[in-house]
Order: C-alpha cells, then structure tokens, then sequence
C-alpha cells in the first residue's frame, strides 16, 4: 500500500511509538514538539507543546492514558494523551535521554546524560494513577550511577526489580532498579553505541541496534545474544515484527555526513530480516535521510519509520505481506 | 780467549737446539704469493727479436686505450729459444686483483691488428683448469620429483571456472559454479603484497613481494618459480606463458654480498629497471633500462607493457620513440638481425595477434604434412607521425622478413592508435585528425584487410572524438564510444560525459564497414565484447554518479545453429537487442569469464572506498552473485588456454546440443533438490531452537508473573478483537453555484 507521509515536524524525528492498541502514532523530534497520529489515515489528532528543548524521547503507557516525554531541556514530562495537558514536570540537571514505562503502569525508568560535571543517571519514579495524574511525587523510588560507559538506552523486563540498559560502549546489561548494582552484563553484546533496545511483547527478549552496523537478538534474562544481524551502515533502531518472524531495521550513513552523500550510498532505507534465520528479506526505501526510528503496529499490520528528514512514513501491509511465506510452512513461536 | 767466550758459545749452543719451527709457522709473514694480478694474454702474433719491442708497446697501447694503464715492463715475454721467436702469448702483471679483473672484462675478445683477437685469462684460472681432475665422476642422479599437472583445474567435472579476489590482504581462489558448487579452492592470508596476476593462459599466479615474484600453480597451490627482482611494481608475461618481463620504478642496484648465479642479477644490471626472465628455469635472460617517464620531462606515463611480444613468443620488441624498433630474438634475447628497426619518429607499434587459423597453420606445418599452407610470418603495424613536410604513415610490416607489406598516408594527424581484430583479420588505426585550424578533433577509423590481397583499406569517418574501440572478437564487428560533450578532456568531479555508443560490421560483398546502429546520449565509457563475441557490454565505469551496465545481444534473431548465414539487406540491424540493465554501485572493473557466459563487475577499494565487492551476472544481465565487502581490491577470472578439441569435435558437441543440455538440466534438477534439502534441514533446526527456547522463556515468564501474583495473567488472556475502522469518505468533485434570477 502506498505509504503515508506525516509532515508536522521541521527537525528531524528522534522516536516514534505506537499505543498499545495501534490506533495512535506519537511521535517526537528535535523541534520540541511531540504529535501524536491516526495510524490509519495519517491525520494529526494534536501536538503536546511545552518542552523547550530538542524531544529525545516518549514512551505511552498501556491504556493511552499517559504518556511521558524527555527533552533537552533537562525535562521529564508526563502528559494525558486525550486532553494534551502537560500533568507533571520532574527537572534534572541534564538532558533526559530515554524513558520508558513499566508493563503495568505504575513505574518510569529515565537516563539522564552524563554533561556539566554531573554523571551519567538511572531514575525510576512511581506513577501514581490515581486521580488526574497531576499529582506525582518528585523524588525517585531509586536513583543510581552506573560506572564506566554511560547508558544510552533502557526498559523494563519481565523480570521484576530489573533494569535492562544499553550502553555507549556497546555494553548491555541489567541493573537492579533498587540498589544500581549491576546484576548481570554482557560487554561485547555490540563494537559500538547501542542506539535503539526494544522488547518482544512479552519482555523476554529484546532486540538492539548498533552504530557497529549490526543488530542483535539478546535473551533478557541471560543477556545471551541470539541472532545477529549484520549490515553494511550504521543503525540507529531495530524493531520486533509482533506477528511475523522478522525484524525491522533502520539505519543510515552519519547524520553529519549525509550531506555529502547521494541518497543511494546512504543506504537509508529500512531493511526486512528474517529473525530466526538471520537473512535479509526486503527493503523499503523512501527517505532521504538516515533513518533514526523504526516502531510496529502492535497487531503487525503496518510500521512506521522516523527519519533524519523530518518525515514519518506509516506502511501499512499489503495482505500479501501475512500470507507470504517465503520460508515454507515453518511455525515459529513469537 | 774461550772463557769469555763461554757465554756466547754456551747461549750459541742453546739458540741452535731450539725448535722455532712452530713460532714461525705461527708468525710467518704470509707474503703476496697469490697470482690473481697476473693475467695470459693470448692470440699474439708470434714475432721474433726485431719487433718485439713494438708488439709490446702496442699491446701497452691497446690496454692503455682501454682503461687499464699498463706499461711495457709490466710484460713478461715467454721466449722460445729454438726458434728464437716468441710463444705467442705474454704475462702481464697488474697491481692489484681488482685492476685485473678489470682489465680482463674489457680487453678480453679485442681484435688485435685484422687477424688476431687477444683472449685474456687469469694466470690463476690456467693453473686451476690445467690441474683438473681429467677422471669422469658421474653426477649423483636426481631423484625425479613428479610435478602437478599445472593445468588440472581444466579437468574439473562441471567444467567451472575459477577466479581469484583480493581483498584486505586475503587471497582467495574460488571456482565459479552453481551455488553448492562455489566453494574457495585455496586461500591464503597475505599471499602477495601488492597484487596478483594470472599468466595469459592461466597456468600460473603471480603473486608480487618486496623481493620479486613468485609463481603458483597446480592443484594445490604449490609455488612453482621465483624471480628475484626487489621491489618489483609491474609484470607482464608472454603470450605462450615462456617468459616474464618484470619492472621496477627503482634501477637495480647490487648488493653486497648478493647471491649470483644464472637467476640473479649480475653487476652488468646494475641500474637497469626491465628485467626479462625465463619461466620454466627462472633464469635472467636480459635487463633493460626503460624508456618513458624520464624520457620527456617525467609527465608521460611510462607504456605497458614496455616490451611487446610477438604471439609466439619467438621475438620481443620495444619502441625507442623517435628512432627505432628493437626485436630481439628468443631465448638468446639478442638483437634480431644484429640491428634494430630504424624507424624516424616511430610512436608505437603493436604485434599482429595469432588468429585460430595461424595457430592451426602453425601446428600444421610444426607435423610432417607438406599440404600445410606456408605459415604466416609475424606481421607488425607502426606509425609515424607529421614531421614538416612528411605525412604521418602507418606501415605494416612483416618479420622477420622486414618487408614492408602496406604503407598508408595520412595527414592532419594528432594521435594514431592501434587496434587488432583478436584474429588479426583486421587491424584498425583510430586516427585522432584535427581540423586545418588546430581547434577541432575529428576522428578517422582506417580498418586495414590484412587477410585480403594487397591489404585493402576502408575509412570510416566520424565528426566526434572516439574514446574508446573495441572490435568483436573472432567478428567482423566493432563497436565504439564517441563524445562530443564539450566537458570531454576536462574531467571533473561530478561530471559524467555524455556519449553514443555505435556499432558498426563489415558489408559482405561490399567489403565496407556499416553503421548497425547508434545508441544516442548515454554515459557509457567501456565496451567489453564476451570473449566469444555477439554479446556485448556497455559500462560506465569510474563515475561517482553513475555505474549503469547494460547487456546488449547482436544476433537476437539468429538461431545458434545457422550463425548469420541468412544475413539480409532489410534486417540489417535488426538483431541488435538489449537483454538487460542494471547497475553496480561505483564499479570499476568490468571483465567477462573466458566462457563468455558470465560477467563480472567490481568495485576496487584501490580506487574508493564506497561500496566496495564484486558481483557475477550472466550474459543476460541477471545478477547471480554480489558480495559486498570493504577493503575488496581485485577480482581476475582464470583465463583459459585454447580449446584442444578440433573444429569437427566442436561440431560434433554443437549437433548433440541438445543431449547434453538434458544431462545437465537434470543435473541442476538434483542439485537443487539437494540444496534446497540441505537448506530446509538448516532451518528447521533453526526453527526448533528458537521455538524450544521461547517455550522455556515463556514458561519462566509466566512464573515470574504467578511470583508476583498479579492480576496480569487475566490480562494476557484477554484477546482484543482486532477494531474495525470504517471510513467515510466524501469527495467533492464539482461545486456548481448557480443564481436564480427571478
């Protein structure tokens, strides 16, 4: 099906997600707005304005009933997804990198960067759900420092009282929402920075992407890596197919150097991988920017990719697409 | 008078029973008693008393005016007293070895007078060879080591190619073949420093080091020859793969201490830069020093190959621009002839190639038949250009007869350049002409019959400028590449040069060459005809903007079988169709497999770094393979030796076509049965795995989740139906607004 193109940003895109039920598209960008999308037709339902700074980051929480952003602005917002209200602010003294909510609800986890001779920080804050939201606590259930590399990216696994980061270095690892202690880790999960980590459906698996050109399947509780998949640019996010054996990735030459090069070498486009057999499958070309977010429609029937350009591009599937099996009659379990 | 004596006579007595024989063995003052300063001279006339004087200060004087001062007291004339004349022959004594030595390279073999020639030998060398042991010892026999068949790549089952690719500084040989069937021959990690190179005939790898060359081959890759020539850069070998000419930017300097022998450089080398070496013994046959890049100003670049050799690798020739051609005879490598061809003004020249039809000639006449036509001699083309108020000419020329066979005029010339046909049919000379006012070129294809009798010559003219050539080999097609892109001969970055593409074949019966076709406003810069001729493709190669590779067929219409018999005047043409197009990202090298039926591109890391790999498509522009790797430097197909099969055996194959092609077609039927067996085998252990180890993370997440005692469980249940979303959509195709006038 033709894709359809969201033009509501002026800077490029930093994250994308779709709501639990995949209707709603949010989206977020360097030009400090969040939008927020019908799946479906493209249409804008609303943008949340506030933040004063670049959007790195947003996460929507189960019931589209909350969703949390972080900015440049050393911010942490949460927000109502109906009425676009900003309910909360929590400050830091740094910029706010990733965030993500818990699967029921009730907890954040936020990077704050490492910049201005404050470290690098892990927060994780209770959400109280009761009432309008409005009313949050400031302080952190936990808050530590991890030593060494700084994280980049970070979720909760099914397992609970865990914390699953990736890092700088190339680093996975888990921490201990409690204490911070690092439980487990695996240095050579990735050669290079951990861009994007996103979970299966159930949060026992997860897969990355990396600037070392390859992305990985890693079991969330071993931190075993299961699959990986090599290409030849730099990725910047990778994303579990939630009906179908594969995994989306999207990359592209350096946003510093893409001016010099021709959209063909950029290579910007999102690439089909089978997951379990480790083979490309198909690629979708559209952008002429580095493609810096990949998110799936949870029901599996469309993606959407956010790029350097400022462009969201919503795919929806060709039915084509589910009944395809180009690898025979093989039943593989998600 | 004895008592004080005593003393003396007693210390007398001792000194005479001692023993000094071991000190002054031990002390003994080892004097000059070598004769290396003495020379024989020999080959005098025999004179008597009366001239001897003079003799001797003329053979002083013949010395003298060769560098090594001697003078006549320095001569030690043997008398015979008998006859009271003199032997013959003289000593003479230099002052030191050194100065000996000398003397003996350079006045050994000099005439002396019309009759006489002084041989010169060392006094030592007399004595030593006098002294030999005249008793025959027979030579401990070698045990005689079998060799790999170098050519057993040949008898491969599924008769594959091979290639080899470089890349980092991995070497790899792979066979080409179905896809179970690709597997790497042989490899081995920093196999060469520089490059590999395959010999014409593909018996031999070239592998080039810091200390020279080496020679691989047969099945297992053992090393076959070395040539030691340090810092080696360029090698060529000659077309029957007997000989090597090896180049190196810095002269040849000798080392102390160097090893000699037949296989190393001598001190006559010394700063020279072009060495040629024999294969099979690796011995040094000659050094040149190469002419070229210094030769005006260091700008030009030095010609490959430097030397050209004839195809059957009896002469080996080099250009002296403006003044001569040198042949030189193999495997003396000496000048054939004695002299040189003293060509005024020759720019270049190119050996007529052996068509199938010499070599069957050549082969014929090699057995006893007397029926055999006279073989060909070789056949050299060259040109001269304009000087005052001389007309360029191109001159074929036959060798080693040396007779001029066909002489053409030509004016107004910038360039010549010239092209063989691969049977040497033709001979082509692209003609670069300017106009009278020096401001435009133009180009001129003077195509030369050299089968034909008196070498009729036919001229194509073009008004643009030809940028490439290429005759279709065993054809009697070309095709070429023109431009008149006002950018042409200014390259610049991001500017790619727009050209057509033209093919042109021979009328029969007519006897000239006719446009088939021209393909209007491309990019293409390289044609690269299959070896087998009839297909064709056009590149463009070297562009940062475009890498199109486009697959052109010349007899589409025709069937195999009848081979452009019924070739008419309206479908002339006509057969010209394009099978494909596709692209290769920043190719560089374009190159057909010797069967004509794959081609390979590749993108060299030697010239950028974006995208670097190789890929093989088929003749029809299907892609069959790509790899991409970084660092990937050099592709090269094995080339292959001329068939040995007879024309009637070809034939007999080409009739029952249709057999083999059943065998084969169930060949590849199994095949991929098999393949795809194997492959479905992978995966299903894959599959397994994968789904063993979610059944068990499943399994612990839910007991993580029954640990937590959430309602969760409930939750996972709960299957959402998937929302139906209807639409509504309205579209306004017209508004009309109408006024009602009442």
């Amino acid at each position: 099906m033709r894709p359809i193109l969201l033009q509501g940003h002026e800077r490029s895109l930093t994250q994308i997600k779709f709501n639990r039920e995949g209707d709603l598209l949010f989206s977020c960008s360097k030009d400090l707005t969040i939008n927020v999308w019908f799946s479906h037709n493209g249409e804008r339902l609303g943008t949340y304005e506030g933040h004063n700074g670049a959007v790195w980051t947003i996460d929507v929480d189960s019931q589209s009933r909350f969703m949390v952003s972080g900015s440049a602005d050393n911010e942490m917002r949460l927000w109502s997804v109906q009425t676009g209200k900003c309910l909360f602010v929590w400050e830091f003294p740094t910029a706010v990198k990733h965030v993500a909510f818990n699967e029921d609800d009730d907890q954040i986890v936020c990077i704050t960067e490492q910049r201005m001779g404050h470290q690098g920080a892990i927060r994780v804050f209770n959400i109280n759900r009761e009432g309008d939201g409005t009313n949050q606590s400031l302080e952190p259930v936990s808050l530590f420092h991890p030593v060494g590399s700084k994280p980049t990216v970070c979720a909760f696994p099914y397992m609970s009282g865990l914390i699953l980061t990736g890092h700088e270095s190339g680093k996975v690892a888990l921490f201990d929402a409690k204490t911070g202690d690092e439980v487990l880790n695996n240095e050579r999960a990735h050669m290079d920075n951990v861009t994007d980590l996103q979970l299966s459906a159930d949060r026992s698996y997860f897969v990355t992407s990396s600037k070392d050109k390859t992305a990985r399947i890693h079991d969330a509780k071993t931190l075993r890596v299961l699959k990986t998949f090599s290409t030849e640019t730099p990725l910047n996010s990778a994303a579990l197919a939630p009906d179908q054996p594969y995994v989306l990735l999207g990359g592209g030459q350096e946003a510093m150097s893409v001016t010099t090069t021709s959209a063909r070498q950029g290579k910007f486009e999102t690439r089909f991988w089978h997951k379990v057999f480790e083979e490309e499958v198909g690629r979708v070309k559209g952008h002429f920017g580095p493609v810096n977010t990949i998110a799936i429609h949870p029901q599996g029937i469309a993606y959407a990719s956010g790029g350097e350009d400022g462009f969201v591009r919503v795919h929806h599937f060709d039915e084509s697409y589910t009944k395809a099996k180009p690898y025979g009659d093989l039943e593989i379990i998600n | 008078m004895a008592a004080p004596n005593g003393v003396n006579g007693a210390s007398h007595d001792l000194d005479e029973e001692i023993d000094y024989t071991d000190i002054e063995e031990k002390y003994q003052v080892t004097l000059e008693e070598g004769f290396d300063n003495i020379l024989v001279v020999d080959g005098l006339p025999i004179v008597d008393r009366s001239k001897l004087d003079k003799l001797l200060a003329r053979i002083a004087k013949e010395f003298t005016r060769k560098g090594a001062a001697i003078k006549v007291e320095d001569i030690t004339v043997p008398w015979d007293d008998a006859a009271n004349t003199s032997r013959g022959f003289i000593f003479v004594e230099f002052r030191t070895a050194d100065e000996a030595t000398f003397a003996l390279n350079e006045v050994n073999g000099l005439p002396f007078g019309s009759k006489h020639t002084l041989w010169v030998n060392r006094f030592t060398d007399i004595e030593k060879y006098a002294n030999l042991d005249e008793t025959y010892v027979e030579p401990q026999r070698e045990e005689y080591q079998s060799k790999e068949h170098l050519r057993a790549w040949l008898a491969d089952p599924a008769g594959r190619d091979q290639y080899v690719t470089y890349r980092g500084d991995e070497v790899e040989v792979r066979w080409h073949g179905k896809p179970s069937q690709c597997e790497v021959a042989y490899t081995k990690p920093g196999w060469t420093e520089l490059y590999v190179s395959w010999s014409p005939l593909g018996t031999y790898l070239a592998t080039l080091h810091r200390q020279g060359i080496r020679l691989w081959g047969g099945p297992s890759w053992e090393h076959q020859q070395r040539f030691y020539h340090p810092l080696v850069r360029l090698i060529d070998f000659s077309p029957c793969e007997q000989y090597i000419v090896t180049w190196s930017q810095d002269p040849i300097v000798l080392a102390e201490k160097a090893p000699q022998g037949s296989q190393f450089f001598s001190p006559e080398d010394e700063g020279n830069n072009l060495a040629v070496w024999d294969i099979k013994t690796g011995n040094l046959l000659r050094t040149f020093q190469s002419v070229g890049p210094e030769g005006e100003g260091g700008r030009k670049q030095m010609a490959w190959p430097a030397l050209k050799w004839s195809p059957d690798d009896k002469f080996v020739a080099r250009v002296t621009p403006g003044q001569q051609i040198s042949v030189y005879e193999l495997p003396s490598m000496g000048l054939q002839g004695k002299k040189s061809l003293k060509i005024e003004g020759v720019v270049d020249f190119e050996w007529a190639p052996h068509g199938e039809k010499d070599r069957e000639d050549a082969e014929k006449a090699d057995g006893t038949s007397k029926a055999a036509r006279k073989v060909r001699e070789n056949m050299l083309a060259y040109w001269t250009p304009e000087v005052t108020n001389q007309p360029a000419r191109v001159t074929l020329l036959n060798f080693p007869g040396r007779t001029i066979l066909r002489q053409k005029n030509l004016f107004n010339v910038t360039e010549c350049k010239l092209h063989w046909q691969n049977q040497a049919d033709f001979l082509c000379v692209k003609v670069d002409r300017h106009t009278k006012t020096k401001k435009s070129i133009f180009c001129n294809l003077e195509i030369f019959g050299v089968r034909e009798k008196d070498f009729p010559v036919e001229v194509v003219e073009l008004k643009d400028t030809v940028t490439d050539f290429s005759w279709e080999p065993k054809g009697d097609r070309f095709a070429i590449v023109s431009s008149n892109d006002p950018n042409l001969g200014n390259p610049g970055p991001g500017i790619t040069i727009k050209t057509d593409v033209s093919f042109y074949q021979l009328e029969r019966g007519k006897d000239d060459f006719k446009l088939l076709r021209t393909l209007a406003s491309r990019t293409t810069n390289t044609i690269r005809w299959s070896p087998r001729g009839r297909h064709v493709v056009l590149a463009t190669v070297g562009s940062s903007s475009k890498s199109e590779l486009e697959f052109w067929d010349l007899d589409f219409n025709v069937d195999e079988s009848g081979r452009r018999e019924g070739q008419q005047k309206d479908d002339w043409g006509a057969g010209i169709q394009q099978l494909g197009v596709s692209d290769h990202y920043g190719v560089t090298d374009v190159e057909w497999d010797p069967s004509g039926r794959y081609l390979a591109t590749a993108a060299s890391s030697w010239t950028h770094t974006l995208e670097n790999g190789y890929a093989i498509w088929d003749y029809r522009g299907q892609e069959m393979e790509k790899h991409l790797l970084d660092r990937f430097k050099q592709f090269l197909w094995r080339p292959r030796p001329p068939s040995l099969l007879t024309k009637e055996q070809k034939r007999q194959i080409r009739k029952n076509l249709r057999d083999y092609s059943r065998v084969f077609d169930e060949e590849d039927a199994v095949e991929e049965s098999t393949v795809s067996a194997e492959l479905i085998a992978y995966r299903k252990r894959l599959v397994d795995e994968w789904n063993a180890w979610r059944l068990q993370t499943q399994e612990e997440v839910l007991a993580e989740k029954r640990a937590r005692g959430s309602k969760v469980d409930t939750k996972h249940a709960e299957d959402e139906d998937r929302e139906e979303i209807e639409v509504w959509i309205d579209e306004v195709l017209e508004q009309i607004e109408e006024e009602v006038v009442e």
